[in-house]
Formats: structure tokens, sequence, C-alpha cells
């Protein structure tokens, strides 16, 4: 909190949270109808959180675990508000910024209720940051549920397609992760005899190793159903394709990563013994951590398959990103330094591609032709007609599949290095995951923008009759941020491996984190 | 302070406030909320004046009638502070909810506010007898609110309140006949003492046998039923149900506090041991308390309903620490990490009946403004869109159901936290399904969400009246106070910790 009085310190970054909260407050407490102003408000509460991520990321680099806060919170029950960031949750972090600014600018023409809109949109940033930020369990819980309520709202409220289901049905399977890591972790404590609530502490406890291979399937298993993992992934389609598209962006952009980042932080590093062997193996499986690899592995191939075979063309990225979390998992579980590292760098990275792909979809594309059936779409002539649109998918498409040059292709080159060393027939697996994501990725530039039918006379009439309005600025600005940095850190992805690495090496080591 | 029987003082007002009500006519919710702020601000100096150690102050003793052990005995913990704290706001905000008592306003407030003595003499009391009085003193005028004022089936509904009560007060009066008989005395610190070294077992044991167990199960009952506990909390619903909204908010919000008090100020104390000895069952009861309530509420169509089996949900949390930490004793010494976990749970259970209070009694006012806006309207599916014509109660309320929900950020979250953490070391597998009864409470707060505020606007919901002015300044501090008791706990826990380490320490399981 007194964080402000050493200024060009990693110690800010505590401030992206409280900024989005008051944010948020601020936006719930503006005049009706004031619209423009919430919109630039919202801007401008993003933009200085990512300036923030930025600034500590940079101030981050070549140092450790940095402490931002430390208060008693509730003192007699050894609760902390402590605030810290390692390289891993630096990364995140600015990760989060950049999806708020992106989420923001593809936000630009709510008009429903506006200021609302954007109350839950920065009380979700807010949730995701502390949670990224959070060292003490207490205190990791509260923003891990707070992130829960404002998607709740977004998707109900601004969304489409069965709103009212998929948002009970993304809180229900929420909830049933949370209380599976509160179960787990109360478990935890209670084997550990911890009076405090800190992780750090917990990590240093000793837990007996077979309490640690009962508890880690529990706790993986609740943050990975936030993670998107197969079988448990059912809420993430239905979620994305009814929420509006900034919310499906931040779903799949950040709060999947909130799901992941627990699997690592939580799950793996403070129950590393979990992984240990069983001491027997059927048909192949001897570990929770074959386990969970191959529930990764079928999820990267499944949702690949799946996205293949769909007609709305928001479920086909929707499915994209059960299979892209799907390298996620598989390189956490590889448990060595390239794989786990590569995992890091893959949150980050489907962070931002799945962002571009939802912004194209549901924002540039969507809020024009008013249709997401691929079959519909076929007869637009898209490429001609939203020329924009076509070039900015071709260009995410190619983020998408892994191309050299972009961000997911060194991320999931690392993961498929770090698996080949633990098993390769995983990979070699996966890769059937990877040549489908070609199929459908292009399929879905074909059918949407390139293609041949012609078009219906009443399409054609439309044609002449009025054009799609104008690609509007803020529509630039979030294509070119959101590829400009999938393209940097495919060109130069020591920016951020050199954060990465140094933090997963620690947390491997076993000094817990 | 020492002085002032602040204590007496505190009961005796709304005592003054009521005969005042009575023959103020239709001035008389005017009097009833000047008497009940005024209590509140005495309330709040109760808080303030606390022994720093934990240990009982602000006592008066008097002998009353001595040959009966009878004294008018009085003092206050923080356990006993923060309910006359909790007893106060929901009576005022009770008073604040029942603006539209047409019949009889008089003996109407006057009645509210004799509950209120009956409700701070309860939490202040130190001896039996004079204990007794008041718990029975609180259950006529909360009959007779249903009777004259409730709704169509208030006659059955007010009957089978009372019989339940009643039956369970006979057995807690037979039980302390018992001790009397036995011990001499019928001092709750004296009594405290004597069960602590295990010397009150002997001695009735001694007199009448071993009976011991049986005066447990009687005084359990007594509690059980107020609280209520399962298989004994069917009375609730309908009484709930049928009492006029500001009614039901005191029900729920004070006077179900009072089973959960006399848990911790009587039962504990003096029969913590064979309490101990019958933990597993009573566990089981505390959980089906938890998973029924949820159940049963999400069966429910009549939001009253459905909000009276969330209470009868939430109190089950209650339930869940004060059975889980009553471990029984595995030999000499002090285990550090369970005193630990106790204190953790009996933290949460304390935090839990203070919000709980405040939550439900809130959200019982907004049914009261839902019904008096739509003629009486008050089914689930009666009402549809709500968040349209009337964004302000929609967002407020909304915040009252997180509350429930135990969001984080909001006040139920930390007790809830904090009966769990406790809980879990002590009895790992109750909390675990307790947990997961979380999920089954989150759907019926949701579905209430989605059929109440989304959707479309039902005919005679069009032109709902938003809250206007006086209800957003009179509901304000309320919601203020759950955000303030969600992110700063250690308000209470700071000054509730040293009393649970006192009691703690003259238990014995």
């Amino acid at each position: 909190m007194f964080s402000i009085l050493h200024p060009n310190s990693v110690s800010l970054l505590a401030w992206t949270i409280y900024l989005s909260f008051a944010g948020a407050l601020v936006q719930v407490l503006l005049p009706k109808g004031r619209n423009g102003l919430a919109r630039w408000l919202a801007l401008a509460v993003a933009v200085a959180g990512l300036a923030l991520a930025v600034q500590g990321f940079v101030a981050g680099m070549g140092q450790g675990r940095v402490t931002l806060v430390d208060l008693p919170w509730v003192p007699s029950m050894g609760i902390h508000f402590l605030l810290a960031a390692d390289g891993i949750s630096r990364v995140l972090v600015l990760l989060t910024g950049l999806a708020a600014v992106a989420g923001v600018l593809f936000s630009w023409n709510i008009e429903l209720r506006t200021n609302e809109f954007f109350a839950f949109f920065l009380a979700l940033i807010g949730a995701v940051y502390g949670v990224f930020l959070s060292f003490d369990f207490f205190l990791l819980f509260v923003f891990y549920e707070i992130a829960i309520v404002p998607k709740y709202f977004l998707i109900a409220i601004w969304g489409s397609t069965r709103r009212e289901y998929a948002a009970m049905k993304l809180v229900i399977y929420s909830f049933a992760g949370s209380a599976m890591v509160l179960i787990g972790l109360l478990a935890a404590y209670a084997t550990a005899g911890s009076h405090s609530t800190g992780l750090i502490e917990l990590a240093h406890a000793g837990l007996p190793v077979s309490f640690q291979m009962g508890c880690f399937p529990l706790i993986f298993t609740g943050f990975a159903i936030l993670a998107g993992m197969w079988p448990f992934h059912t809420w993430a389609p239905t979620g994305h394709v009814a929420a509006p598209t900034a919310a499906s962006m931040l779903l799949a952009g950040v709060v999947m990563k909130l799901g992941a980042y627990g699997c690592l932080r939580v799950g793996i590093a403070l129950f590393p013994r979990g992984l240990d062997p069983w001491g027997f193996s059927f048909i192949g499986i001897g570990s929770w951590r074959d386990v969970f690899a191959v529930l990764a592995v079928i999820g990267i191939v499944y949702g690949a398959l799946v996205a293949l075979a769909q007609t709305d063309f928001k479920f086909v990225i929707g499915y994209s990103s059960v299979s892209h979390m799907g390298f996620v998992l598989l390189g956490l579980m590889t448990l060595n330094q390239i794989g786990v590292t590569g995992a890091v760098l893959q949150m980050f990275s489907h962070g931002i591609i799945a962002g571009l792909l939802f912004a194209i979809v549901g924002r540039i594309v969507y809020d024009r032709t008013h249709t997401r059936q691929l079959a519909e779409l076929e007869t637009m002539h898209l490429s001609r007609r939203l020329p924009f649109a076509a070039w900015a998918f071709v260009v995410a498409g190619i983020a998408s599949i892994g191309m050299p040059g972009f961000s997911g292709f060194v991320a999931e080159l690392q993961v498929l290095v770090g698996a080949w060393k633990v098993n390769p027939w995983w990979v070699l697996t996966a890769g059937i995951g990877i040549v489908v994501g070609v199929a459908y990725i292009w399929r879905a530039l074909q059918k949407a923008f390139f293609s041949d039918l012609l078009p219906s006379a009443h399409v054609l009439e439309e044609e002449h009759g009025h054009h799609f309005s104008a690609i509007t600025w803020p529509e630039v600005t979030g294509v070119v941020l959101l590829a400009g940095v999938s393209l940097f850190v495919g060109l130069w992805p020591r920016i951020l491996l050199d954060t990465i690495e140094p933090a997963v090496k620690t947390l491997l080591a076993g000094g817990g984190q | 302070m020492s002085g002032i029987h602040l204590l007496t003082l505190l009961t005796v007002l709304p005592l003054v406030g009521a005969a005042i009500a009575l023959v103020a006519g239709k001035h008389a919710r005017a009097v009833a909320l000047i008497t009940s702020l005024a209590s509140l601000a005495l309330a709040l100096v109760v808080w303030t004046q606390l022994p720093a150690n934990g240990s009982i102050g602000l006592i008066e003793q008097h002998s009353w009638a001595s040959s009966l052990g009878i004294e008018y005995y009085l003092g206050v913990d923080a356990l006993g502070a923060l309910m006359l704290v909790l007893s106060a706001i929901v009576t005022l905000m009770s008073v604040d909810a029942a603006h539209r008592v047409h019949h009889q306003p008089g003996l109407y407030f006057a009645l509210v506010l004799t509950l209120e003595a009956g409700l701070f003499g309860s939490f202040t009391a130190l001896n039996f007898f004079h204990w007794f009085l008041f718990w029975e003193l609180c259950l006529i005028p909360a009959f007779f609110l249903i009777k004259l004022w409730g709704g169509a089936r208030r006659g059955p509904a007010a009957t089978q309140f009372f019989i339940y009560t009643m039956a369970g007060s006979a057995a807690l009066l037979v039980a302390f006949l018992a001790i009397f008989v036995s011990a001499g005395s019928m001092d709750f610190p004296h009594l405290t003492l004597l069960a602590s070294t295990g010397e009150l077992e002997e001695i009735v044991t001694a007199h009448l046998g071993p009976v011991m167990p049986w005066l447990a199960i009687g005084v359990l009952a007594g509690f059980a039923v107020k609280v209520p506990m399962f298989p004994f909390h069917t009375w609730l619903p309908a009484a709930y149900a049928e009492a006029p909204s500001p009614v039901t908010m005191l029900l729920t919000g004070a006077m179900s506090k009072m089973g959960v008090y006399g848990l911790l100020r009587i039962a504990l104390p003096l029969f913590g041991h064979q309490i101990a000895q019958m933990r597993t069952p009573l566990l089981v009861l505390a959980v089906a308390t938890i998973v029924m309530g949820a159940w049963a509420a999400a069966a429910q169509k009549d939001l009253k309903r459905i909000f009276a089996y969330l209470s009868v949900n939430h109190l089950g949390y209650c339930l869940l620490g004060i059975f889980a930490l009553a471990v029984p004793a595995a030999g000499a010494g002090i285990d550090t990490a369970a005193l630990a976990s106790q204190a953790a749970a009996l933290n949460g259970v304390i935090l839990q009946m203070f919000n709980h209070g405040i939550t439900a009694a809130a959200l019982f006012w907004f049914v009261a403004m839902m019904q008096q806006r739509t003629g009486g309207h008050r089914g689930i599916d009666q009402f549809g869109g709500l968040r349209k014509p009337a964004p302000v109660l929609a967002g407020l309320m909304g915040i009252a159901l997180f509350s429930s929900l135990g969001m984080p950020g909001l006040n139920s979250f930390p007790g809830e936290f904090l009966i769990f953490r406790g809980a879990f070391p002590l009895a790992w597998v109750a909390a675990s399904v307790s947990i997961l009864g979380l999920l089954v409470t989150a759907a019926v707060i949701l579905t209430v969400i989605q059929k109440v505020f989304t959707g479309p606007v039902p005919e005679h919901c069009v032109g709902f009246p938003d809250l206007h002015h006086g209800e957003r300044m009179a509901l304000a501090p309320v919601i203020g106070l759950m955000f303030l008791v969600g992110l700063l706990p250690s308000l209470i826990t700071e000054s509730v910790n040293p009393t649970v380490m006192n009691l703690l320490a003259h238990w014995r399981f």
C-alpha cells in the first residue's frame, strides 16, 4: 500500500489491482448516458494498468520474487495481505494489462449500460491481477472467487446464444473447481499444522508424500477445470460463444490462464511429490503426471477435431482454445525446465492470439454481419467487403497455427521439446492436433472470408444497397496491438524467456516458489 | 462508566420505548425508530467498554431470590456484546422496514421493542433463571407479531412456532432444575468453572445418578429448535413465511442467534464433555442442516421460503463449527495445533452469527419492499426483469444475495472461511461435504438473480418503482457494513479473539 514511496520499483505492480477496482467503482457511480466518458475512463484505467505492468516487468528483470505488500489482515488468524511477484507473475500481469487494453478497445461500441459493462470488466481485470500477485492462500482464493462473478454478469447481461445457460454453467463449473481447491488446500494446511495461510510457508512445510499424492489431483483438477482441461472443458466453448466479445477475449485470454497458473503455482509448486510414480502402472499410466499429460494431449486433439466440425465461427475459436490450453497443461506435466517455461510462454501467447481471434470474429465480423454461421458468411464475400478483417484473420490464423515468427511457435515448440524428453508418444499424438489446427483455421478462413460461392440474390442486393460500417480506430489499434505483440515476442522470445526461465527454475528446484 | 449500570440501562431502554409506543398511536414508528437508534448507540458503547483480556465485563450482580439460586446477574464478553450490537442493528432495520403498519401500530411497535429488550436481556444474563426469563420474554411478542400481523396461514404458523419453542424451553428448564438441585447454583460462570474441572458431572452423578448425557440432550434440543438444527427445523419455513417480513427479519436476524449463543454460553461450557461424546451424530445433523437447507431452498418458489431455508443452511455452518471444535480430549497437555483450529472455527462461528444476521435481515427487507410494490407478490416466478424498472433495487439486493452466497469482499466469506479452516483439521469429512453444499447454495442464489432480475417484465411489475431516496439512505449503511466486514474482518475478529481464547480455556471436552 505504501509502495508509492518507492517509485520505479517492482512493487508498483500492486497498484494494478487497486487501480482496476477503483476504476470499477467509479464506473458504477458514473451518471447514466455518459457512455463516451465511461469508455475513455475504462481505456485510461486499462492503459494505466498496462503501463504499471510494463514498468514492473522492466524493473523486475533479473530479479527473483519481490514482495510488493505484506500487511497483517486478520492477525489472530495468521492471514496476511501478501502480494508478491516472481517472473511468472510478472509475465502474466503483463498479459493481463494487454488483454485489458485490447478488451476495452473492442468494446468501444457497447451502448447498453456502458458504465456497468466496464465496471464488471474492470472488476474482473482487478481480480485477475490479484490472483497473479497473491502469495497468501486466503487472498488468492478471494481474488479467484471475485473473478467469477463479473464473468457471470458480463455473459448473462451482454451475451448472446443461450447466455443464461452458459453463464450459469460457467459459474457452477468455476465454483465446483474452487470448492475442490478449497478442500485440498484446507487439507494441506491441516496436515502441515500451519497457523499462517502463506503459500511459501506451505511449500516449506514438507508435506508427507502420500498426502501430496492424494491431494495433488484434487487441487490440480480444481484449477484445471478453469484451464479447460478435457473432459471438464465443456463450460468453455458455450461460455466463450455466449459472452460478449470483450468477455470472450478475457475468458480465453486471461481467465483460463488463472486455472493454468493455479495448477503451476499451487498444484505443482506445493505438491511436487504428488507427481511421483505410483509404483505400478496401468496401460502405460503410472503416475498422476501421466494421467494429466494424457488428458492434456486428448484435449489438444479433441479440441482441434471438434473445431474442425463447427458451423458457428465463434465455436471454432472456442474449441481452438481448448486445444491450445492443452499445450499449456502438457507443458506443465513435463516438469522440466524447457517444457514448463514453454507452458508459461504459451499462456502468454495464447492469451494474445485467442484475444485477437475472438475480437475479429465477435467484434469486427459479427457486429457487422449479425451472423456467425460459416454457411451464411460464405455468401458474403467478406474478403472484398471487409478486407481489414480478412487480413487480420490471416495474421491471427498464422499466429494460431504456430507459424515461426509468432509467439505461438516458440511456446509450443518448447512444450513439445520438453514433452519429447519425457514421452515421445505425447508429442506424436499432439502433432495430430497441430495438423488439424492448420486445417480448422484454413477451413474457417476459406469459408468466412475467401469463399468462391456466388452470393445469393438477397445478399447481392444488400451489397449494392449498403456497405458495412467502416472499420473504426479502436478496432485497428486493438488488432495492431495484439498482432504486434505476438510478432514481437515471436521474433524476440528472449524478452519474456529471460524473465520466465529463472522463476521456473526456482519453482521446479523445490525452493517452493 | 462503572457507576452507570450500562447493561440494565440497555435492557430498560426498549421497554420504556415500548410503553411510550403503546400510547403514541400513529407516532409509534417514530418512537420505535428513536428508541432503536438510541439502543444501537448504547450497544456500541458497550462494545467499546469490553475488558481487553476477553473475559466478562460490565458485571452487575444482585441477589434476587437467593434460596433458589436466583440472581440478577448481568455481564458481557465480546460474544455477548457482538450479539447486542447485532440485535440493535436488526431491530433498527426491522422498524425501518415496517412503515406500512395500519393495524394497531402502537401495539406492533411496542411488541417489537419488547422483543428487543428480550434479546438484550438474554444476551447479557449470566444466571439461568434471569436468562430464561428473557428467553421466554422474546417468545411472547414474537408469537403475537406473527399471530396478529401475519399472512393468510398465520394461525397455524404461530402456534407451531410457539409449541416447538416451548417444548425446547421445557427441556432446558428440566435440565437446569436438575443442575440446581445438584450443584445449588444457577450462575453460568460458576457452573462453567465447576464443569471445566469435571466436578459438575461428579456432583450431578452423585445426586441423580448418570443423567448428565440426558441433561446434555435436553439442553441441546432446546437450542436445536431455536437455531434450528435438522430435524427440528420444521416450524421455521411456515413461521418465516407467514410472519410479516419485518418480523421475519427479527426472527432470522436476531432470534435465531439466541440458539447459537445458547450453545456457546451454556451447552458447551456445561456439557462440553457430553457433547464431545456425541460429536459424530451431531456433526451428521449439522451437515444435514447445511445440505438439506440448501436442497430445500432449491425446491421452493416463494422468495420468503427460499430465504428461510437459506437461513437454515447458513446457520448450519455455525453448527458445523461448534460441533467440529468439540473434540474429545486426547489426554493431558494442550494440543496447540488443535487449539488453533478450534480458535479459528469459533472465531468463524461468531463472525458468521453476526454476518448471517445482517445479510438475512437485509434479504427479507428486500422481500418486504418487493411485496409493498406489487401488492404482496413474493413468488419467484411472479417477478422478472426487475433490473430494468428498478436498477438500484436490483443492484443492492444483488449485493445482499452475493453476500449470502459467500462472495469474497462481502461479509459472509471470512466467517465461512474461518469455520472451514478450523473445522477441516478437526472433522474433515463433515467440512468437505459442507463445502460441496456451497455449490447448491450458489445455484439457488443465482437462480433467484436470474428469475427476478432478468428476463421479461410481467404485467404487474410494469412501472415497478425503484428505491426512493429514503430507502436508499436506509439501506446504504447496511450494504456498507457488508463491504466493511468483508474487507476488514479484523474489526470484529481482533476483539472477539481474546474472548474465543478465554472461552476455549474454560471448556472441557
